[in-house]
């Protein structure tokens, strides 16, 4: 048998990670009640006055994203790198920040994406404007796959050490900012009636940033974990 | 030339050649720290507006950018230990950040106490201020994780990886966070007074910026010569030097 393409791989890669995640339901809807749980915290912590709410809920529902998605992070590369199957991959001949891309792929994929798809329920709880639901759900869009990107990082370069859990919020928290700023900046452009075009288009940007550079230190992250 | 460079890869003589340095840096160190303090605390006019509580800014201008380009230091050495394998840029790398890590902190407390009487207040979410909030958590962040690897060589990798990371989101973390605040500024405080700083205060405040650089240096050998005896700890030459100490 010949080893598949480099496309094929990824492609068989992605298959696999996503057919893990069904398999798993409750745990792929873990970060989902997360979110839920969290959002819920706001209107108690803050006060359940509608027009309060509504300025914050730009704020209050990307910190949530942001932290769902950390805490996602961590289990991205864990288990294959428990049972040695990441061993393989690295040993593998197909380049490496290819796979690595695969792995978040699926992440964002089973993360991210449904996030961004449930999201408008939770913006109506918080009570944001109707018209703005739809920046909401491409601003998520974009910004979790860069944080899908970002985490990876942090995962990969904490994956062989037994207490990384708290250590990769420490890592990636600091790179998250950006993506948090322009997300919550293009909803609450949204809200006040002005385009939120350009918030959207600099995601959009440092979402190429991020796709062409991230998988890069990702693998290189990975080496350095089997390494040691 | 070449053969300093490649003494440079050794670490017996990464050792001296760092001691040699430090021997005649530490007294230049001194004296510019002392002489720039003295001069800008005591020497310098008090400023019409905001009387002497502006002189703080010999300490934390100074600070804050030496700060800045220590990241830069760091970043590099790790690029270098990651391209070329150099052990000893790696050295340098581990050794550049907690004394990065300790001038952001100098600059932020400093910014805070100035702040008080300035403003009014302790802190505000300024540009500057957050940015250099999240440069100090990038510092903690680099040694954290080389904390918490057993293996050192590999620690050396990740931090260099994370570093660069770092590095090439600084600038993006600085513009988003600038434009931001410039978002949200409330038109009370302005921050931009560099430009129109009178000639003398600027001179001793060059010279303190000259004197971090200096003190920068001379922690940052200290460190490495440190690190050297640590990492070397089981050869001939680090257990001579040790006996030679140990007999006087």
């Amino acid at each position: 048998m010949s080893a598949p393409h480099t496309g094929q791989f990824c492609a068989l890669l992605l298959r696999r990670q996503l057919l893990l995640a069904m398999r798993r339901p409750i745990e792929m809807g873990n970060p989902l009640l997360f979110f839920t749980m969290v959002i819920v915290l706001f209107p108690l912590g803050l006060g359940p006055a509608p027009d309060k709410l509504a300025i914050f809920a730009p704020g209050v529902l990307w910190i949530t994203a942001l932290l769902s998605n950390l805490l996602t992070s961590d289990a991205v590369f864990r288990s294959d790198f428990d049972d040695g199957s990441l061993e393989q991959l690295v040993l593998a001949p197909q380049p490496l920040f290819l796979s690595a891309l695969a792995y978040i792929l699926a992440h964002w994929l089973t993360t991210g994406l449904l996030l961004a798809l449930v999201s408008p329920i939770f913006a109506l709880m918080l009570n944001l404007p109707v018209s703005a639901l739809g920046t909401l759900i491409v601003s998520l869009l974009l910004g979790t796959a860069v944080l899908s990107l970002l985490g990876g990082i942090g995962a990969a370069l904490t994956v062989g050490l037994k207490r990384g859990g708290v250590l990769i919020s420490l890592l990636i928290l600091p790179l998250y900012l950006p993506v948090l700023i322009f997300g919550t900046a293009a909803v609450q452009a949204a809200v006040t009636g002005t385009p939120s075009g350009p918030y959207l288009a600099i995601l959009g940007a440092m979402l190429s940033l991020a796709i062409a550079l991230a998988p890069l230190a990702i693998a290189a992250g990975l080496r350095i974990s089997i390494d040691a | 030339m070449w053969t300093f460079f490649h003494k440079l890869g050794s670490p017996p003589w990464l050792y001296a050649i760092a001691g040699a340095i430090l021997r005649w840096l530490v007294p230049i160190t001194l004296v510019a720290l002392v002489g720039g303090m003295v001069w800008g605390l005591l020497l310098t006019s008090p400023d019409f507006r905001q009387g002497n509580s502006y002189r703080i800014i010999y300490i934390h201008v100074p600070a804050a950018v030496v700060a800045l380009a220590g990241y830069y230091v760091m970043a590099i050495a790790g690029a270098i230990s990651l391209i070329w394998r150099m052990k000893m840029a790696d050295v340098v790398m581990k050794a550049a950040a907690p004394v990065g890590a300790a001038l952001t902190f100098i600059a932020l407390l400093t910014g805070a106490i100035w702040g008080k009487p300035t403003w009014g207040t302790w802190w505000v979410w300024d540009a500057r201020i957050t940015s250099m909030l999240i440069l100090l958590f990038l510092y903690l962040g680099v040694v954290a994780l080389y904390e918490a690897f057993d293996n050192k060589e590999a620690a050396g990798k990740a931090c260099a990886v994370l570093s660069l990371v770092g590095m090439v989101n600084i600038p993006i973390i600085y513009k988003s966070v600038d434009w931001w605040y410039s978002l949200h500024q409330p038109a009370s405080i302005k921050f931009s007074g560099e430009s129109t700083i009178d000639p003398s205060m600027l001179y001793p405040l060059l010279l303190m910026i000259a004197a971090f650089y200096a003190l920068f240096t001379c922690c940052l050998l200290m460190n490495m010569r440190a690190e050297l005896l640590q990492r070397e700890s089981r050869t001939q030459w680090v257990k001579k030097i040790a006996g030679k100490e140990g007999r006087r």
